[in-house]
Formats: C-alpha cells, sequence, structure tokens
C-alpha cells in the first residue's frame, strides 16, 4: 500500500526541507516526523521519503537501519527506555529493567501481550547524576526506585487501553 | 514555558561562571527572563563595535579548551578556518553529548538555552559563519524543543536570522536531532550525520572540518559548553579570562560526579583549584557507608581508569616532578593526562569495592560494541570479542588466558581506525586489565553456578 503522510506532517515535511542548504540533510528530521506518526519506518515510507528528497530508497534505509532510534517494526503503544549503562548500571539500572518487564509480563525489546509498551535497554541517557534513568516516551524519569517504577507503570495502565497495536497511537 | 526540576544546592567550591543563573529559582528559560540578567548584551554590543578578528583574537588569548573531550584549543581551532575557499562557513554546537558519565550539556540546555545562542552568534559573527547548527541528540527531546523556542524568541528580536541588529550580518540556527548514535558525538561522523547519511567519521587528514567540513565547506564544530565561554569571554576579555584557572587549563569546567559516590551531580569548578581527591571525597561526599574505593574512571568511560591506592609519578611540563595517588591529581586537563588517562568530557565515575570489576569493564565493553560505526574492521570485530569475552567471564565462563586475550585485542585496535573510536573501545580494556591483571586472572576460579546466579547486575 502506497504511503502518504498526513497533512500536517506533510506540511512540516515541506517546511524543513528548503532550510537546509542541501535537502538530504533534512532526511533525519522528516524520519523522526514520520516514526512520529506512523510509528514505525515502513518499506513503503522510506521509499516515499527517498522520492521526496531525489534519493535511492537505499539511501534512506541505510540511514534507517544505522540508527538505532529508527525503527522498521512497529512497538507497543508506550516507549520505555531504561538506561542500561555504567552509572546507572551501578545504582540498580538492570533491576530496574527487570522490573518494568515483570510489570508487563514482557521480554525486552518485544510487545508486550497487553499491546501497552516495549521496553528496551539504551545507551546512556546523559543524567548519570541522578542514575538510575528511564524515558517512557520523551519524558525522563530520574533517580528510579521500586517504588516509583510500579507508580510509573500504574500510570501507564491507566492511561494507555490494552490491546492491537496499531502503530499510530506511538 | 517547560520547566525542568533545579537543583537545591550548590557546593560552597563551586564557581558559576556558565551555571551562574541555572539553578536559581527564579530564573526561567524566557528571553525577557535572559535580558533581564544582561543576556545579549555582549552580542549587541559585539555587533556594533567589535571587529571580528577581535573577537577571534580574544578567544585565543583565552586560552580556552573544548569541553566536548579532546581539550583541543578553540581559539586555534578557529584559527585553523580555511577563510580563502570561497565556500561559506558553518558552525555547529555539538550537543549529542553521550560519553557514558556527561550531563553537563544537559544543564545548560535545560536552563539556559539564551546562554548557548549568544555564545553560537557571537562565535558565528567572530568566524563569519553563514549558517549555524546545533546537533542534538534525539534523547533529549525536551532540550531540541526549548532550544527551537529560544531561537524563535530570538528571531522575533532580530538577534538571529536576517540583518542582526541592523548590522548587516546574518546568521541563523538550525536546531537538528540525532537518532541515538553515539559516533554522532565524534565531529566528521556528526558531519556526515548532518549531511543526511550513515555517521561514518571521515579520515583526518584530508578531512579536517575546519578545510573540508560540512558539505566539504570550512566549518566549526564546539561543544555547548565551549559555546558558552565564549559569551564570557568576550564579556570579560580574552586576558582576564586567562586569569581564571591556571595557565593552559583556563577558566571553569561543569564536572559531572557519578558512579557510587554519595552525592552525584555537576559542579562548576575553577581549573586546577582542586583535586580528584577534593571532587570525590569532599565536594562529592565520599563514598557510601561501609564501602571503600576501587576504581575511578577520570573522564568519561573511554578514559583509562585508575585502580584505588596507584601512585602516578613523573614529571610536569614544567620540569617539576610529581608523585600522586588518586586523590593528589589535579582537577584540569594537564593533571589527569599525566597520570596516564584523561579528564575527557570531565565525566568522573566512581566505582566501589561492592561490584566485580569484571563485570565494570563488561559494561563498558557492551557500550563500545553497540555504539562502533562499522566502518573499520578492528574495531566493529574488535570491539565485539571484547564485549563476548568480558559478557562470558561475567558470566561464570571465565578462563585463566583471558586477560591476555583482551590486552591483545585492545593493541590491535587503537591507532589503526579512522576515528578515535578505536581509542575509545580499547582503552578500557587494556587499562582495565593491566591495572586489575589479578583480578581478571582469578575470574577463572569462580564457581560458574554462583557467577551465573548474582544478584546485581552490571551486564
Amino acid at each position: 500500500m502506497a504511503f502518504e503522510p498526513s497533512a500536517e506532517t506533510l506540511k512540516y515535511i515541506e517546511a524543513v526541507i528548503p532550510r537546509y542548504p542541501q535537502k538530504r540533510s533534512a532526511i533525519m528530521m522528516i524520519l523522526h516526523a514520520i516514526q512520529k506518526e506512523a510509528g514505525f519506518l515502513s518499506l513503503e515510507a522510506q521509499e516515499w521519503v527517498a522520492a521526496k528528497l531525489e534519493l535511492t530508497p537505499i539511501q534512506v534505509r541505510e540511514v534507517v537501519t544505522f540508527y538505532p532510534f529508527y525503527r522498521e517494526k512497529p512497538i507497543g503503544k508506550r516507549h520505555i527506555r531504561v538506561c542500561r549503562t555504567l552509572s546507572c548500571a551501578l545504582n540498580g539500572g538492570y533491576k530496574i529493567c527487570d522490573s518494568f518487564k515483570k510489570a508487563f509480563d514482557t521480554e525486552l525489546d518485544a510487545i508486550s501481550p497487553d499491546g501497552r509498551v516495549t521496553v528496551e535497554f539504551a545507551e546512556c541517557l546523559a543524567s548519570c547524576g541522578t542514575a538510575p534513568v528511564a524515558m517512557v516516551d520523551d519524558v525522563l524519569y530520574e533517580n528510579l526506585n521500586e517504588e516509583q517504577v510500579e507508580a510509573i507503570c500504574e500510570q501507564i495502565k491507566k492511561e494507555t487501553p490494552a490491546g492491537e497495536v496499531t502503530g499510530t497511537e506511538s | 514555558m517547560f520547566s525542568v526540576p533545579k537543583s537545591t544546592e550548590i557546593h560552597p567550591s563551586e564557581r558559576r561562571i556558565i551555571l551562574k543563573h541555572a539553578d536559581d529559582p527564579e530564573y526561567d528559560i524566557s528571553i525577557d527572563c535572559y535580558i533581564r540578567h544582561g543576556g545579549y548584551d555582549v552580542l549587541k554590543e559585539a555587533v556594533a563595535n567589535r571587529k571580528p578578528e577581535d573577537l577571534c583574537q580574544e578567544v585565543m588569548d583565552s586560552e580556552v579548551r573544548g569541553r566536548g573531550g579532546a581539550g583541543f584549543p578553540a581559539g586555534m581551532k578557529w584559527k585553523f578556518l580555511d577563510r580563502k575557499s570561497g565556500k561559506p562557513i558553518y558552525l555547529i554546537c555539538n550537543a549529542d553529548e553521550s560519553e557514558p558519565g556527561t550531563f553537563k550539556d544537559r544543564q545548560i540546555i535545560h536552563k539556559d538555552p539564551h546562554q548557548l545562542i549568544e555564545g553560537m552568534m557571537l562565535t558565528a559573527f567572530a568566524t563569519n559563519c553563514a549558517l549555524a547548527f546545533i546537533y542534538i541528540r534525539e534523547e533529549m527531546p525536551l532540550g531540541a524543543q526549548i532550544l527551537e523556542a529560544a531561537i524563535e524568541e530570538a528571531r522575533a528580536q532580530n538577534l538571529v536570522g536576517d540583518n542582526i541588529l541592523g548590522s548587516g550580518y546574518s546568521c541563523d540556527i538550525i536546531v537538528h536531532r540525532g537518532a541515538a548514535a553515539y559516533i554522532c558525538g565524534e565531529e566528521t561522523g556528526l558531519i556526515e550525520s548532518l549531511e543526511g547519511k550513515r555517521a561514518y567519521p571521515r579520515i583526518k587528514p584530508p578531512y579536517f572540518p575546519a578545510a573540508l567540513g560540512l558539505y566539504m565547506c570550512p566549518t566549526i564544530v564546539n561543544n555547548v559548553e565551549t559555546l558558552c565561554n565564549v559569551k564570557h569571554i568576550v564579556d570579560m576579555g580574552g586576558k582576564n579570562y586567562a586569569q581564571i584557572g591556571k595557565p593552559g587549563n583556563t577558566g571553569t569546567r561543569i564536572w559531572c560526579l557519578s558512579g557510587q559516590v554519595r552525592n552525584p551531580g555537576y559542579y562548576e569548578l575553577e581549573n586546577g583549584k582542586f583535586t580528584y581527591g577534593d571532587l570525590i571525597f569532599e565536594i562529592g561526599g565520599g563514598l557510601r557507608d561501609g564501602r571503600t574505593l576501587q576504581a575511578v574512571i577520570p573522564g568519561g568511560s573511554s578514559a583509562k581508569v585508575w585502580r584505588a591506592g596507584e601512585r602516578f609519578t613523573g614529571k610536569l611540563k614544567s620540569g617539576e616532578a610529581f608523585n600522586w595517588g588518586i586523590e593528589d591529581v589535579p582537577l584540569d586537563f594537564d593533571g589527569p593526562m599525566a597520570a596516564g588517562s584523561m579528564s575527557g568530557s570531565g565525566a568522573v565515575i566512581v566505582v566501589d569495592d561492592s561490584v566485580d570489576i569484571v563485570e565494570v569493564l563488561a559494561n563498558i565493553n557492551a557500550f563500545y560494541a553497540h555504539e562502533s560505526c562499522g566502518q573499520c574492521t578492528p574495531c566493529r570485530e574488535g570491539s565485539l570479542w571484547m564485549k563476548k569475552i568480558t559478557t562470558r567471564m561475567a558470566n561464570g565462563g571465565a578462563r585463566e588466558e583471558d586477560a591476555d586475550l583482551l590486552a591483545s585485542i585492545g593493541d590491535q585496535i587503537a591507532g589503526r581506525t579512522i576515528c578515535a573510536h578505536g581509542e575509545a573501545c580499547s582503552w578500557p580494556t587494556q587499562s582495565f586489565v593491566e591495572k586489575f591483571h589479578d583480578k581478571f586472572v582469578e575470574k577463572a576460579k569462580e564457581d560458574p553456578e554462583k557467577a551465573k546466579s548474582r544478584p546485581f547486575r552490571l551486564v
């Protein structure tokens, strides 16, 4: 099925391209916008971006596959990223990650059975002074402990209905 | 209006220049607040009454060294700019802050964004840049929003954009978001990324950004904290700025203290006035109850580790002999270098005796293996092998010969790659294995069942 972004996203894309001296430079910002809207970057979406920027599809796909944040498959409705790196690990980051997984009965990098979340490890989130930390979508949570993780998970369950992932909520 | 939590305590040892207002509860990120505190006065004065080359001279006189990791003098970096090429000059602010242990640029971006914008516009004016970029890591979405909004405010007051304050000089700033790749902190990788490609670092020579940078045009890439310093250098004069700190290590630095220490956090300290002992045991409150020091990583996780109790001896550039323990190493650029490591991005990670040192290295190796861009074989393969070996060791499969095997892999990466990621991934392995050789050998004697069931994991 051919890909088409929403009118709003298209407007953003049309505005961001001419800001750069060369239009290829806009690719990351465009991919961010599309992934935010569609939940992931399908091959059709990548082909659409390639046409938009007058690139070959592989020039888009090599960017999508190089950067860890871009994904070609849907994830859960909410994206939980627990910092894995040293200062967080020294302060219990692995245990925090286990608690998130347990709360949603899920494995790392998988969509939880209720469709609500995907729990991932992230590399250093640059908040080592308030370790351990995690991000839920765009929000950073600092100085985490078991009680806070429990509260965050309760909040997610309240805000986010269970059910199949369509990719549009992310 | 965005709001971020403020730190409630400022240590009396601090000398806050860059973070002067950051944690003031009355201070917010609006342009009005910034201007009320004297903001943009330096830029107004500079575009009206100063020549760009004077500003470059001030930065040269200040001897300010880059705060991103390499510690290269910023004035010199600007001097290398190819101004005769006839091509546009670009300025890039490196806000990819991603060396494990570092969280200083986050404070500036979230709490005082206009200071960065003023520093950037001064830098752009001084070097006659046509266009400026802020490359901010994806994991700081709030920071990107704050910067976008702040630039919009500055543009509305004619401080960014066309014909700034009627001076005839024009320069816009574009906020560009990364996508979670550490290698984009490397300046030539960042440039490739900004061009819309995979962040494969370029080989130097010939691709020094000052000559062949973004779109093969002369480009300056400076760290967030460095660019903020430019504002204060122009304000107080380079020679006066150079009075802060000590020769060759001028100004203040925002040190990031993390790991197993009582008061982790960021501390802006005058260079060379304190030691690592002061930072860890006095300012940072020392170790937690009942714990003793095992190791210190003095400048981000790629810096070579120090083992508690080790001594550093030698001669300083001045000819003066030194004999230091970790606690005596001066907290500046040259001190940690003299002690065989580096201050890097100013990230000090403290490791106490509660954890297994092999696991600490395994955690670090997992990071560098994940972040190798894959362009050069020694780094792509070697970082992965080192990760696999140390992970196996942590999981109860250690062999006596692993220490030497690790060292031999590390030795075959450093110096054999296009960018410094080769060093960044091998220095931890080389230094951990050298300094904790006994622990790496002992690890082979560990009961595999016990290793598998460890309650506290680092990998």
